[in-house]
Formats: C-alpha cells, structure tokens, sequence
C-alpha cells in the first residue's frame, strides 16, 4: 500500500513544518509576547527567555492600564462583549433572512432574480467608506447612530451578501427530486424546506455563518465611523493602546490572544460540523 | 369512470413543445408502460400526473377529481425516480416510513408498514443502512418500497430498472407484475425497454413526437402496429423494410420487378406507394419463391438470425428457431413469409393499411 521512499516522506516532513512555522509564527509570537512587560519586548535583542507575566491581562480585565505616564481607564471587556453581540446578531439575522432568500435564488426563476441577487453581491464590491459618510448622515436623522441595532443593519452589508450567494449554491447541488419524492410522500412544501432542504445544505449553511461572523469580526471601519466608545466592537477598542506615552504591546498582545478566543471556538465547533455534513449519509438518520 | 384521465394534456417549454394534447384514461389496478426513446417527455408527464410540475393546457383527473388545484402531497400519488431519490439523511426505514409519518400513522402502524414493504422487496436486512451503503438494487427498492408504502392510489414509476445491473432487472421484471397487482394501484410505468413494457403491460401507450402514436395490449401493439415507427421500436432485431408500391390487383407487392403476392387484399390501396414490413421472425426458409443469398449467420439466444439479400438488393434479417435447418452463409435459398408478421405502412404517413 505504502509506496512512498524515505526521501519523499521526509521532503514532505520539511515542507509540512515549514507551512506550520510559515503560519504559525505570527499567533505564537503574539502569545510569548502577551505574557511579557512593554520592556521585555522592546528589549534588544529579543529573546524568548523571560519572566512571564499575567498584569496584561489582568489590565484588560480589570479595566485598569498603568502606562509610564499614570493609571489609564480601558474598556476592553465592553469591547469584546460588544463584538460577540454584534457579529453573532448580524449573522443570526442574515441567516434567518439569507437562507430562505438563497433556496428562492436557487429554486424559482422570477423576474428581476438574477438582478436582485447580484445587486445583492454588489454590496460587497463598493468601498465601505463612499458609503458610510451619507450613511451616518442618515443614522444620525434616523437616531441610529451609536446603536446596536444601527450597527447590526449595516453589518448586514457584509453578512447577507457572503450567505446568500454560498447558501444558494449549496442549494442549487441539491436534486431537487429529493424535494419533490418528500411532496409526493406527503409533506407540504415547508416541511419539505424544513427537513430535507435545509438539512442537506446545513454544511453549506455552517460554511457560510462561519465565514460571514469572521468577516463581521473583523470589521473595522462601519464601527469607528458609526459608533461611539461604549458600542465600538475590539477591532476599533484596540485604539485605546496606543497611548500618549507609547504603544503598549504587552496589551495589544494580551487583546489579540481574547479576541481571537470566540472565532477560534466557533470555527473548531463548525468545522467539527463541516466534517460531519460531508460524511452525510454515513450517519444514521 | 377513470382512476385517472388525461385530457388534452400539454407542456412546453417556451417555444419548445414537449407533447401535445395527450389523452389517456388508466383504470384501476390497471398497468399502463408509458413507451418511448429518451427525450419524449415520459418523465415530465409523470412529473405533471404527480404534481410537481404544471402543464401548460389541459386537465389531469384523479378519481374523477380535476387535479389542478392539489398540491402534490394530497394527490395520493407514490413515485419512485429514475435516479432514485432517496433522502440521504434517513435510513432505508426512515425513507420508506415518510410517506406513512407524513399521514400522521402511530408508531405501530409506521414498523407494520414499513416491514411490509421491506418484505415485500426483500430488503428487511439493510433496513438500518443509509442510502450511501446500500447497492443500486438496494436503492432501487427502497425507492419502490417507499412509494409502495402508503399504498396510494397512483403508483408511478420512472424507469426504476434503468440504473440497476441486468441480473436483477431480469429478476424484477418476473416480480414487478406480481408485486404491482397485489399492490391494487394504478400503475403508470415508465420504460424504453421494449420486453419491459410487452413483460408488464396491461396496455403500453406508445410517445412519439410529442403524442400518443397508439394505445393498446403488448399484443395489439406488436401483431396490429399503428404505424411504421411503432413497429421498429418493439421487436429484437427490429422489422425488415422495403420501399415499393401495391400492384393494380391489390394483393401483391413490387419487389424486384417481381409481384411478391401478401396475404391480405389491399384493392383500396392499389398502386399507393408504400413501406412493406415484415418481421424476421415471420421470414422462413422454403423451397421455392424468392430467392436469397445467406451473407452471415448468428445464433442469437434461441434463435439463429440470418442476414440475407433478396433479388434487387434488398438486405433483411431473418430469425429462425435454432432447431431450424441453418444453411451455410454464400448459399442461397428461397423465402416465405408468414402473414400475421407482413404489414404495408403508407409511404407518406407511416401510418398501417388495413387490408
């Protein structure tokens, strides 16, 4: 069975861990670097032998950053609280509103659908920026300004278009005689939807939530323009730690590791359904 | 009054006509092979009768019931694809019990039914399985099981033998009629096999061009063909033609500058071009009358089939029983034919004279 030499298992040894160390440095470094003072990081040359420390993250939970210049408020725990609220808002809206959209794409052909849905895709073509001036000029006559519920819309430029057009496909692999042997058994055409077309595309579906609460995750721009401290999600937070008296590191570090923790969790969590999407069928129903 | 009735039934596709005006009444318990090459629109008619598409004109009745406003699942239809569509989700059990679980059946009458027509199929061992571990004679019965389930009143089935291996298609074309009959419901069957259609048909609706060419017993339909183009599809190998005309006495055929005499008296039709047919098996060895050349010789099951060409070049098969003289190919021999197997289609319409 095994026909491979030596030499090619081992080439093939080298270039696995060169990928690994490739993409992992960058996240191992930010992990050593969340456990040392500012002066441990700045010290040259840098060395990975130091005294670890928890006081970064004990700043960003407490709330309480000491910087050379005295004693700084931060919000970061209202930061990531802000950024799981929101991301997991925007996806679970543009889940309820994309997936259906997405079978009606994939399934009927209607007037104006294809155009509907590439306006749709569309939205992912423009600048965020050309849009957000009068857009907070509206938010602000609309008092949208500086709320969740504000936030949450706008992200839906980012989230609808991304499920709409993966669920769709998804949507479109199915055969559609399954659906049609589920009617003819006896199920109505919603209970056909419910338990035979959403199941089958639920792999597709955890894809594509996934990938939109990734990119809601990691907005940026929509958040500093349109909200304020106390609604603003961690990517704008990290703002904060760059400071009068220098750029503290040792935080940034620490607020990376916390803020990587949700979409880390989640993707494990997806992929582990991912997996068991694809080996559909094999698992008794 | 009909279990089911088609009437003036069409369906298009933009400027592209399926089938037009389609007629056909099913009794119940009845067996109808819906016949046909592939593109004909045999499986969007039984599309149509189930209800997941709509026609473009006229009316489909169920029990006397105009169909148009039920929805698929109240017709009281069972449908087994061509491609099986199995829900890849469920088990084997779970597929067949659907149709059951949809009528709101207590768990009792669920397993009771469900190992009925697991019974019935012969797949009660795989039952657990999913469709993805189930051989294509596995799926292909429990598809069948699964529209057999709830015993509905129309069992429509689209090609069901075409996607499985030729052992268990022999096999299921001796169980079909047997578990169809049982089963009460009218049948609608899908096939472009002819031994399929002549093996389980009640009546065989033959589809061609967009229309029903004839309606009849297996019988009817290979002895009293319609038409030209009916005759070829039914009959392996398929039956022997000759362009030429009916002579003035109406009772024999140009064939070589010769009169070769028929059977029947056509007087109506003397003189009218026409295509004479007659199938190999009608053609037999004789000792005098048209002359042959043997070219090839093939057994062929149990028959021998002859390639022959007759005097003014005309090639034609010929079947003989295998128990039958075979002469040695390069020989030549004289030719007879049966009456029953000689039929003369009209050169212009295709359509059978009646002599």
């Amino acid at each position: 069975m095994d026909h491979t030499s030596t030499l090619e298992k081992l080439i093939r040894g080298v270039l696995i861990t060169l990928v690994v160390i490739f993409f992992m440095f960058p996240i191992v470094w930010i992990f050593l670097m969340s456990f040392q003072t500012n002066e441990s990081i700045l010290r040259i040359p840098p060395s990975v032998v130091f005294t670890p420390t928890v006081e970064n993250y004990v700043a960003l939970v407490t709330g309480q950053m000491k910087t050379a210049a005295g004693s700084l408020q931060l919000n970061f725990m209202q930061n990531l609280w802000n950024s799981v609220l929101l991301s997991s808002a925007s996806v679970v809206i543009a889940l309820i509103l994309g997936v259906p959209a997405a079978y009606a794409f994939a399934r009927f052909k209607f007037r104006l659908g294809e155009d509907i849905a590439f306006t749709l895709l569309s939205f992912r073509f423009a600048p965020p920026l050309l849009v957000l001036l009068p857009l907070s000029l509206y938010f602000k006559t609309l008092g949208l300004t500086n709320t969740y519920v504000g936030l949450i819309w706008v992200y839906q430029l980012i989230c609808l278009p991304l499920i709409l057009w993966i669920v769709r496909g998804y949507f479109e692999d199915l055969s559609p005689d399954i659906e049609h042997a589920h009617r003819i058994a006896g199920y109505s055409w919603f209970q056909t939807f419910r338990k035979i077309s959403i199941p089958l595309a639920l792999p597709g579906i955890a894809a594509a939530g996934l990938l939109a609460f990734i990119f809601a995750w990691n907005n940026f721009v929509f958040a500093l323009v349109l909200a304020s401290a106390d609604k603003q999600p961690v990517t704008v937070g990290a703002l904060a730690f760059v400071t009068a008296s220098g750029i503290q590191y040792g935080q940034i570090a620490a607020a990376i590791i916390f803020s990587i923790v949700p979409t880390f969790v989640l993707a494990m969590f997806a992929q582990r359904y991912l997996v068991e999407g694809l080996s559909l069928g094999a698992v008794k129903g | 009054m009909s279990q089911l009735s088609l009437r003036s039934l069409s369906k298009s596709f933009g400027t592209f006509t399926v089938f037009d005006k389609l007629d056909l009444d099913a009794e119940t318990g009845e067996i109808v092979v819906i016949f046909g090459g592939s593109g004909t629109g045999k499986t969007i008619l039984l599309r149509l009768i189930a209800g997941v598409e709509e026609p473009t004109a006229g009316t489909i009745s169920i029990a006397g019931e105009d169909a148009a406003d039920i929805a698929p699942e109240h017709r009281g239809v069972g449908m087994a694809f061509q491609n099986f569509a199995l829900f890849p989700h469920m088990s084997a059990a779970e597929n067949i019990a659907s149709p059951l679980r949809a009528m709101h059946a207590t768990e009792d009458k669920v397993a009771a039914g469900v190992a009925k027509a697991a019974k019935l199929l012969k797949i009660d061992h795989v039952l657990g399985h999913a469709p993805r571990e189930l051989s294509n004679g596995q799926k292909q019965r429990t598809a069948l099981a699964r529209a057999l389930a709830a015993e509905p009143r129309i069992l429509l089935l689209d090609d069901p033998l075409r996607n499985v291996d030729a052992k268990l298609r022999f096999e299921m074309r001796l169980e079909l009629p047997r578990l169809l009959r049982q089963s009460g419901a009218t049948v609608l069957y899908v096939t472009q096999d002819y031994k399929e259609a002549m093996a389980l048909a009640d009546r065989i609706a033959v589809l061609a061009g967009g229309k029903f060419v004839q309606i009849a017993t297996p019988e009817d339909i290979y002895l009293r063909p319609a038409t030209l183009g009916v005759a070829r599809l039914f009959g392996d190998p398929s039956i022997n033609t000759l362009d030429t005309a009916i002579a003035t006495d109406g009772a024999s055929v140009n064939v070589a500058g010769k009169p070769l005499s028929i059977a029947r008296d056509y007087k109506a039709h003397a003189g009218k071009p026409v295509t004479f047919g007659v199938r190999p098996e009608a053609v037999s060895l004789a000792t005098s009358g048209m002359t042959a050349e043997v070219m090839a010789v093939t057994p062929l099951n149990e028959r021998v089939v002859l390639l022959l060409t007759a005097e003014g070049g005309w090639e034609l098969l010929a079947s003989l029983p295998s128990t039958a003289k075979v002469p040695e190919p390069g020989s030549t021999v004289h030719l007879a034919f049966a009456a029953e197997g000689t039929h003369l289609f009209d050169k212009a319409t295709g359509e059978r004279l009646h002599g």
